[in-house]
């Protein structure tokens, strides 16, 4: 499937022009999807060294995920909408990027990541909820979310170099 | 020497030269820059938000505050360490740069006012009238660090 002239009709939208060229718009919407992650990832990692038996150890897993999880959500849709505001300021940039390319990967890997712990260990979250330590495959989900997330912060940091872009018309 | 000068030569020193002539350092000290942001920010916002009554709210604030003190201190001096060398490698666009002054700003009077008003005010099991205002300075000040921090890029 060929997405390029898709992605070429999106780069040419006056709404994308005008996002990609505004001096005060694009700032704000890249600084809203950068301090998003405090409430995002701050929240998700605060569960996920739950998992892993670092942290909060007193306090029930269940407890740390019903009560951090919506925040985190919240959180997940103020940076999905605002990344989503920026990639549409530079489709095409974006398409030929491969830290952007990685990064969409490894968010759909922390997706599953993310569904397995909820429909596998964490039905019978009863039977570990007050462990100071987790379980084997509890701590592993904590330990996969952490790694895919700051893999993740990573690519989008690096998405702003074009090391690997080819020059236009090569 | 007046500040011009100063910044100049921390522009000069080996640490500021080194990131600035390297093509993958500040790239790599922005990213352990932006992770340990999101540490930073998660640490205060769950007790932030637990004074406003969200989150962790089963847990008492005094408690709370003092099992994530360890995990700020630890992100504040990880976001120190990195923002650092940054710093040093580009201080006179720096010198010139507004936001970068309202960031060190908010950031001296954000930390002084997490580690003395915020922390007696958490350790004092406050009650939700006396928490709110506390919460709201604190998430107002961290905030204002983190936009004029990403507005550096800018202007």
């Amino acid at each position: 499937m060929n997405l390029l002239p898709l992605i070429e009709w999106l780069d040419r939208t006056p709404g994308s022009i005008a996002i990609r060229e505004s001096i005060l718009l694009y700032p704000f919407i890249e600084t809203t999807h950068v301090l998003t992650l405090c409430l995002f990832l701050g929240m998700i990692a605060l569960l996920d060294l739950r998992l892993l038996g670092f942290g909060f150890q007193s306090v029930p897993v269940s407890q740390v995920a019903g009560r951090l999880l919506p925040i985190g959500l919240v959180g997940f849709g103020i940076m999905a909408v605002s990344g989503a505001l920026l990639f549409y300021s530079g489709p095409l940039r974006a398409h030929g990027n491969i830290f952007f390319r990685v990064k969409m990967t490894l968010m759909l890997l922390a997706g599953l990541n993310a569904i397995a712990f909820h429909y596998g260990i964490y039905k019978r979250i009863t039977s570990w909820d007050t462990s100071p330590v987790p379980p084997a495959r509890a701590r592993l989900a904590g330990f996969f979310s952490l790694l895919l997330w700051c893999a993740i912060v990573i690519c989008g940091r690096m998405q702003a170099y074009n090391w690997f872009e080819k020059p236009p018309g090569a | 020497m007046d500040l011009l000068q100063l910044f100049q030569w921390f522009e000069a020193t080996a640490i500021g030269t080194a990131v600035r002539e390297s093509l993958w350092m500040f790239p790599a000290i922005q990213c352990g820059h932006l992770l340990t942001l999101a540490l930073l920010g998660g640490a205060v916002l769950v007790v932030d938000l637990r004074m406003l009554g969200l989150g962790l709210t089963a847990q008492p604030i005094n408690e709370l505050a003092a099992k994530v003190h360890p995990w700020m201190v630890a992100a504040w001096a990880g976001i120190i360490v990195t923002g650092i060398p940054m710093f040093l490698s580009e201080a006179v666009k720096c010198f010139y740069s507004p936001p970068f002054w309202y960031k060190i700003g908010l950031l001296v009077l954000a930390s002084a006012y997490t580690l003395t008003i915020r922390r007696r005010v958490t350790a004092a099991q406050p009650d939700s009238r006396r928490a709110a205002p506390v919460a709201l300075a604190s998430l107002v000040l961290w905030s204002g660090v983190g936009f004029a921090g990403r507005w550096i890029a800018f202007y």
